[in-house]
């Protein structure tokens, strides 16, 4: 038989099991803590309030008594924390605020400070703090108390008379009987009336504090929409890089070669000339490495003509014959263009280089709303996206615009590589 | 070394490279009537007073796309006497194509920015435009032909063949080819027969550049 997970399923189930389980205890524990909890925030909210008032003379007080609402933050936050007593092996519930960027209790503050605190969480807080903390204490106080005072009762009987109820008791020997039989008794009633209450209590905390489907949604949504920032902030990155490079370098380095290529034909034979040739010549060579460069950043052909004149670029660069055929009816959002200029170039650079391929072969398509891209080849197979590949980046990449990318390369080939991306690109 | 004295206007939207063109256009000892920045300063030039070449950059102010080209036609179309050089700065055969339909083969001419370095190169190039020729950058032919080299009809040329199937998609003459690999006049014209032949083109030397091209574009 599986050990209940819950108070309920507890105190629904065997009695003696549950008698000697750990739930009174945790019950027990969970009560005193929220008694702690509520009386302390009772205390701190008498005083903020006070300190608040006194010294909203000075300007500085206002903000005290603003920040009173983020109580209930740090309430929600200690009791959805207390509430894993109630509930062992499960996760923590879901926070109705949104994830704290950064570490440590300062960038905590910062960012709740900012933040509107949940009503249900204010509520809550004010519940605790009220009227729960008393009757927790009383609850938990009592079932200590009152089982030590009869445990102990053959002890106080030594002293004065004891009275149990009707039971009245003048010895220790007369008052045996009022432990042996009251301490069962007690811990039967508390450990029932513990567990009933906090598990009421913990499940109204559950409701109060957890967030709501709405606030979950909004989260994911919150999060989809920065990685998808992050990407475009990346993009734009590089297009500022590329554009600078292109701009400024290059035309310095197609002017120099202008510039030379005058002068080869106004210097006269001899060692001068063979020097402006050299330079001339180291001149196209730098532009070409420059060209190279700019081309694994942002290449321009992208930005101006799309992903099909681009990727027929680098198509045409590589040793084996490549055929394209990419049949788009509009241009693409520019992170998906990217994203499959990436995939191809990463794709045959790896067929060129591995694959002992005699033909490649890239389509490209629109499917519904998913922008299609494939590329096979007839090499000899095994391509996978880890083992340090420069597709395991482009993965992530087209994860951050819901997109896919799969391999299929069985050992000895053949090798298609699929690239799966929505068309439209919305957070 | 110019066969004549050209008048030239050139549009180049950024000033190191416009200033570079100038120069090397009037080393070549032609005319520079204007440099400009824009696609439409250039047109109202054209407008005003044709000139005998123009030479522009594909990309330039205001969207930085493809101003250029849409000019070339619009010249074309008012001007078809004036001859047009564009200035690319990357291969993208797409900028060739586009410039192909709108000004046919006649008179235009397609180049790399960094060809213009190569002045001598340069200036004939200018030269053959001028004169109503057809220039096309030798890296956008190589790679038209890399294209189709898995295809049937060009594996069945020869290698010589191919060399002067590519020259002549550079807008060479028979004369120049023969020059380039040094053979007779005649024999290039056995060699162009022969790959008209192969590769199912119709004959005629007037329009061959743009039938040659058209063919290796697929």
């Amino acid at each position: 038989m599986r050990r209940p997970t819950t108070a309920w399923a507890a105190l629904a189930g065997n009695p003696l099991r549950f008698l000697t389980s750990s739930w009174p205890w945790r019950s027990w524990a969970y009560l005193a803590g929220s008694s702690l909890t509520g009386l302390l925030a009772l205390v701190v909210f008498i005083a903020l309030v006070l300190v608040g008032i006194v010294t909203s003379l000075l300007v500085i007080g206002l903000f005290v008594l603003a920040s009173l609402p983020l109580m209930g933050a740090v309430v929600g936050t200690l009791e959805r924390r207390r509430l894993r007593l109630m509930a062992p092996g499960q996760p923590l519930v879901p926070s109705p605020h949104p994830p704290i960027v950064g570490k440590g209790v300062r960038a905590w503050f910062r960012q709740r400070r900012r933040e509107e605190v949940p009503r249900r969480e204010l509520g809550y807080t004010v519940l605790l703090a009220v009227l729960l903390w008393v009757i927790d204490l009383v609850l938990s106080v009592n079932a200590v108390l009152i089982t030590v005072i009869l445990a102990l009762s053959p002890l106080l009987a030594r002293f004065d008379q004891v009275n149990v109820l009707m039971w009245q008791a003048n010895t220790p020997l007369e008052a045996l009987p009022i432990t042996l039989v009251g301490v069962p008794v007690a811990y039967v009633v508390f450990a029932y009336a513990l567990t009933a209450v906090a598990a009421g209590q913990s499940a109204l905390a559950r409701i109060l504090l957890g967030a709501t489907d709405a606030q979950l949604e909004a989260q994911v949504g919150a999060l989809r929409r920065s990685r998808l920032d992050l990407v475009d902030a990346f993009e734009t990155e590089r297009k500022r890089i590329e554009r600078h490079l292109h701009d400024g370098v290059q035309q310095r380095l197609v002017a120099l070669t202008m510039t030379l290529g005058r002068a080869e034909l106004d210097v006269p034979d001899g060692p001068a000339l063979d020097l402006v040739r050299q330079a001339h010549g180291e001149a196209e060579a730098a532009l070409a490495d420059l060209r190279e460069a700019v081309r694994g950043i942002h290449p321009r052909v992208l930005v101006d003509l799309g992903v099909e004149a681009a990727v027929r670029e680098v198509a045409d660069r590589m040793p084996m014959p490549v055929s394209v055929d990419i049949a788009l009816p509009r241009r693409l959002p520019a992170p998906v263009e990217a994203a499959a200029y990436f995939v191809v170039s990463e794709a045959l650079t790896n067929v060129a280089r591995h694959a002992d391929a005699r033909s490649c072969r890239i389509t490209g398509w629109i499917q519904g709303e998913q922008f299609v891209l494939s590329v096979a080849d007839d090499g000899v197979g095994g391509a996978a996206v880890g083992r340090g590949s420069g597709l395991a980046g482009l993965v992530t990449r087209l994860d951050a615009l819901g997109g896919t990318l799969g391999v299929d390369s069985p050992s000895g080939g053949p090798t298609q590589i699929r690239m799966e991306c929505p068309c439209r690109i919305d957070p | 070394m110019p066969n004549r004295s050209l008048r030239v206007v050139i549009a180049e939207d950024l000033a190191l490279l416009r200033e570079g063109l100038v120069g090397i256009v009037e080393r070549g000892g032609h005319e520079v009537v204007a440099a400009v920045d824009t696609a439409e300063a250039l047109l109202a030039w054209v407008h005003n007073d044709p000139p005998d070449v123009v030479i522009t950059d594909v990309r330039m102010p205001p969207g930085h796309s493809d101003e250029g080209l849409r000019a070339a036609a619009t010249i074309r179309a008012e001007h078809p006497e004036t001859g047009i050089l564009v200035l690319s700065q990357y291969v993208a055969d797409a900028y060739l194509s586009a410039l192909l339909e709108a000004t046919g083969s006649g008179g235009t001419g397609y180049l790399l920015k960094d060809r213009v370095g190569h002045v001598r190169e340069f200036l004939e190039s200018l030269d053959r435009v001028a004169d109503g020729g057809m220039v096309v950058d030798p890296e956008v032919v190589r790679q038209l032909l890399g294209r189709r080299r898995d295809d049937g009809p060009l594996s069945g040329l020869t290698a010589r063949e191919r060399e002067v199937l590519a020259l002549m998609a550079e807008g060479r003459t028979n004369g120049g080819i023969a020059g380039e690999l040094v053979v007779s006049e005649a024999a290039v014209r056995k060699h162009v027969g022969n790959i008209f032949a192969k590769l199912d083109l119709e004959p005629g030397s007037d329009r061959r550049v743009s039938a040659v091209l058209t063919y290796l574009r697929g």
